[in-house]
């Protein structure tokens, strides 16, 4: 923030995507429009459903061909949306790289680690095999393999869940990409050894000046890791802010709800807030705010009125009606309590 | 009172919205209605006939499919078509026999050794094993060989053999029923190991086991016509598919309407328990939750 | 590669499996009603050969006894003499084989080529006209017995066309390929509905498998993405149902041998059961037996090969 303007690689510009036919589309999700600056980690959160991880497909336009894409991607200033398979071929891997939830379905069980990784070196630079398996060392060593120069040999099912999260990460970064999508990393993994990647991932950030979208359901693992957040429900967005401002000061009744719900200097056995109800199918969403079926604050113009972004501080923006009653409901509540 | 009021629709509306769930999937509806026509030809052939199938016609010998006769005649002027419809009593009837009591037995002796395990699950995985290890089609007429040609050791012969397929699927299924939660609650109110299994997990793993009945009486149909054409199942004069195939094999060149017009039939059959089979397997799969 | 433990030990679990086909084998013929060694011998033999006969079978002797000489005899290759050809089993059976395992390995290769590349167009288009029509072909297909095909093949292609040989066999590789593409074709077009069947449910999975999307992600060619990590993937399944179909494919080749007039092992155990000649048919089904056993072995073998997972004995 000594700044006033971070460089910024991605830019997203009412991103939408859609899938089944053309008459009936489904839309999984619509009007995104986010940035994210150069080293920085931006968290992407919501519910399962939410649409996050295809947002994350869609900046790489893996949800093609079932799925299609609109909007913008600006990567660079080049917009990806609009490139064809061959063209985003050379961004994929090479620019920017992406690390999936399960890593014991991610990986390829019947190809050797060390085959995964110099696939994607095959394609994106010219060393030759040589090369390949000192830098395949080089990339295990540095994500914290033991016996690195070793183990290149070995396929996925002789290494343990963390340790293939690792293998995964190692495999995404061969390239050097400078923006990582990293969809929901540790959601599959124990705690101390989420704890573990999520380190990982922000010291490799921070060593590499690489930029991480970084997908979550959960405010703890935000908290912890990112420099900014964008909150999403129903396939749109609903708050984007620094992760300071979103966790401190929210202003989306959805975003709160999710904050109080998880606990906070409470007193023991104080029943947890939960947000009523169930997040909307994505075939049923109301034509204004998605979330105005659960939200505690909300009017009859919300049904049908999408609320527009508003710019609420520096950096902090907020797509609600009733922002004012929302924050004095859960004060409210707070209060109660 | 209430609860009356409230239950007695509940029910048949569950039922009526699985009935209109299953005639909405086409293959259902057109699979149904094929098994349901085929078991009409079978019990009132006589209605269905345009002949007499046994009638000698010498005045209409090998007459090639027309208006009279659709599916043409035969070298003594017998109407195919008639003997085609007269057949699906016996085709009809091996899809049932040489099913039902390899289902009985497998599923009974699949459900005993998935429930207890120990030595005679280790003992009913060999059998299988060797089993397996023999061409289906090999060993039903080995034994076929041994007892003597006709119907009935067909259908013994099938059944020894096929118990097993049911018996490991329904092993496979009561395993993975035994270890729920309403298992558990069966042992710990005390209820006898029969009642836990008849009671509770076979009517929970029964759904696997009608799906792949319906495709195994498909496959009864293809075995028991290629026995019939092999001289082992069904035997002439009897009118089956298999039967009247083989007898219209040397006159393929001048009236080859003799031989591939029964076989229609077996087609149309097969066709209609398959589809049936694959509908059920999409309806009954349990939605994921 | 699979190690030579792995290997061992696979064999090793053969044996017990087939000491009870062979007692399956030793209790069919003991099923028969009457003396096994009358059934066994000649229809015009002397008292003397049948003693003779039952002297051979231990019939004189407890079962067990029985069994032991009758799986020495087995290992020893002495399968006895069949009756209606008048020579041992061993060798009118070795004599029959090569014939039956050219056309079923002719049918699997036919299979293949027409059941993998329809497969993978209807997996890539799920649900478009194109894999509806694919998949509405295959169930017929499915629905048809193989002596059916056959005679189907047969009026339409040899009789009315005269495009091929109405049967029998050929001298000489190519000859053969000719003579036996349409009982090949009978048993494959029935062999590809199972596999298209298989192959495009896991085709459908592996296209939508996390480590394709992963693929994906790190920009490799389609190519790549398609033989690498799908086909290979894929591969695993078809083989394994490969390997289990061995038994159908078994089954359909006795069935396409008569119908064509082959003279392979298949017809030869409908002609010993029409001759009622034990031996020959004792013989045939433990012949039967130890190919699929061996079909087995090498599905498995091949399985370890593909996957690293299956390679820990």
């Amino acid at each position: 923030m000594v700044n006033d303007k971070p460089e910024t690689v991605l830019e997203l510009r009412h991103l939408r995507t859609e899938f089944g036919s053309r008459e009936y589309p489904l839309v999984a999700v619509d009007d995104i429009s986010f940035e994210v600056n150069a080293g920085e980690i931006l968290g992407l959160v919501g519910e399962s459903g939410s649409g996050k991880s295809i947002t994350l497909r869609s900046i790489l336009g893996i949800v093609r061909p079932r799925g299609r894409v609109a909007g913008e991607i600006l990567w660079k200033g080049r917009d990806l949306a609009a490139l064809d398979e061959a063209a985003l071929r050379k961004v994929r891997g090479r620019e920017i790289a992406m690390i999936f939830q399960e890593p014991m379905s991610s990986l390829n069980p019947l190809l050797t680690v060390g085959l995964q990784i110099s696939e994607n070196l095959v394609a994106h630079t010219g060393l030759d095999a040589k090369a390949r398996r000192a830098r395949a060392t080089e990339l295990l060593d540095m994500v914290g393999i033991p016996g690195a120069r070793d183990r290149l040999g070995d396929y996925p099912h002789e290494f343990s869940g963390g340790m293939r999260q690792r293998v995964m990460i190692a495999i995404a970064l061969a390239s050097n990409p400078q923006l990582l999508l990293a969809d929901e990393p540790t959601t599959a993994l124990d705690v101390t050894i989420q704890d573990q990647i999520l380190r990982l991932i922000q010291s490799l950030s921070r060593d590499l000046g690489m930029a991480v979208i970084l997908v979550t359901h959960d405010m703890g693992v935000v908290a912890q890791t990112c420099d900014r957040v964008a909150v999403m429900y129903g396939g749109r967005l609903c708050e984007v802010g620094t992760t300071s401002q979103v966790i401190a000061d929210a202003r989306h009744p959805y975003a709160l709800g999710l904050l109080r719900s998880i606990p906070r200097d409470v007193a023991p056995r104080t029943p947890l807030y939960s947000i009523p109800g169930a997040p909307p199918a994505l075939n049923a969403l109301p034509p204004g705010c998605a979330f105005s079926a659960r939200c505690p604050v909300a009017g009859p113009e919300c049904l049908d009125l999408r609320p527009p972004f508003e710019t609420v501080g520096q950096f902090h923006k907020v797509a609600c009606h009733h922002r004012f009653e929302a924050l004095a409901h859960f004060n409210q509540q707070e209060a109660a309590q | 009172m209430s609860a009356i009021t409230h239950t007695e629709p509940h029910r048949p509306s569950r039922f009526r919205a699985f009935i209109g769930r299953a005639f909405s999937r086409p293959s259902f509806a057109i699979g149904f209605t094929i098994i349901a026509f085929s078991i009409a030809l079978a019990l009132f052939p006589q209605v269905f006939a345009p002949y007499d199938p046994l009638a000698f016609d010498m005045t209409a010998i090998q007459q090639a499919p027309s208006v009279a006769h659709p599916f043409g005649t035969d070298n003594f002027g017998r109407d195919v078509l008639s003997r085609v419809i007269w057949a699906y009593r016996v085709d009809m009837q091996m899809a049932l026999f040489a099913t039902i009591f390899a289902l009985t037995i497998g599923v009974t002796v699949g459900a005993f050794v998935g429930y207890y395990g120990g030595i005679a699950d280790t003992i009913f995985g060999r059998c299988v094993d060797a089993i397996i290890t023999f061409p289906f089609l090999v060993l039903v007429i080995a034994i076929v060989a041994v007892l003597g040609p006709g119907l009935i050791n067909m259908y013994i012969a099938i059944t020894i053999v096929n118990w097993v397929y049911y018996a490991r699927l329904t092993r496979a299924e009561i395993m993975t029923q035994k270890s729920s939660d309403y298992a558990a609650a069966g042992r710990v109110l005390g209820y006898s190991d029969r009642r836990i299994i008849f009671r509770h997990l076979l009517p929970n793993a029964m759904s696997p086991i009608i799906v792949y009945w319906m495709t195994d009486m498909a496959l009864a149909i293809l075995l028991g016509s290629s026995l019939g054409y092999l001289g082992l199942g069904a035997q002439p004069p009897a009118a089956e598919w298999g039967v009247l195939i083989s007898e219209g094999r040397n006159f393929l060149l001048t009236a080859w309407w003799m031989s591939l017009m029964p076989g229609l039939a077996i087609v149309l059959t097969g066709l209609g328990f398959s589809l049936l089979g694959d509908a059920l397997a999409d309806l009954l799969r349990p939605k994921g939750r | 590669m699979p190690s030579i433990s792995y290997l061992l030990a696979r064999l090793l679990q053969i044996i017990p499996t087939f000491l009870l086909v062979m007692v399956f084998i030793f209790l069919l013929v003991r099923m028969l009603p009457g003396d096994p060694a009358i059934a066994m011998a000649e229809a015009k033999a002397t008292d003397a050969q049948v003693e003779q006969i039952r002297h051979n079978l231990g019939l004189d002797r407890p079962l067990p006894v029985q069994f032991v000489i009758f799986v020495k005899n087995t290992v020893t290759g002495d399968l006895g003499r069949s009756i209606m050809l008048k020579a041992p089993v061993t060798e009118v059976i070795l004599d029959r084989l090569p014939t039956t395992i050219f056309l079923a390995l002719y049918s699997v290769v036919l299979a293949v080529f027409l059941a993998g590349p329809l497969a993978f167009l209807a997996a890539v288009r799920v649900n478009s006209a194109t894999d509806v029509v694919i998949r509405s072909v295959f169930q017929i297909g499915l629905s048809m017995p193989v002596f059916y095909i056959g005679l189907v093949l047969l009026t339409v292609l040899a009789a009315q066309l005269r495009w091929f040989p109405v049967g029998g066999y050929g001298t000489g590789f190519l000859d053969n390929l000719h003579h036996l593409i349409l009982p090949a074709l009978s048993v494959a077009l029935y062999t590809s509905a199972i596999i298209l069947r298989n192959l495009r449910a896991s085709l459908i999975e592996v296209l939508d498998a996390d480590y394709v999307q992963f693929a994906r992600s790190k920009g490799l060619s389609t190519r790549i993405i398609m033989t690498r990590h799908v086909l290979r993937n894929a591969l695993v399944s078809t083989v394994t149902l490969l390997g289990l179909s061995i038994g159908n494919l078994m089954s359909g080749t006795l069935v396409t041998e008569t119908v064509f007039a082959i003279p392979g092992v298949g017809r030869l155990m409908l002609e010993a059961i029409f001759a009622r000649d034990y031996p020959l048919i004792q013989g045939l089904t433990l012949t039967f037996a130890v190919l699929v056993s061996v079909v087995f072995l090498l599905t498995d073998i091949v399985q370890s090969l593909l996957d690293p997972r299956l390679r820990k004995a």
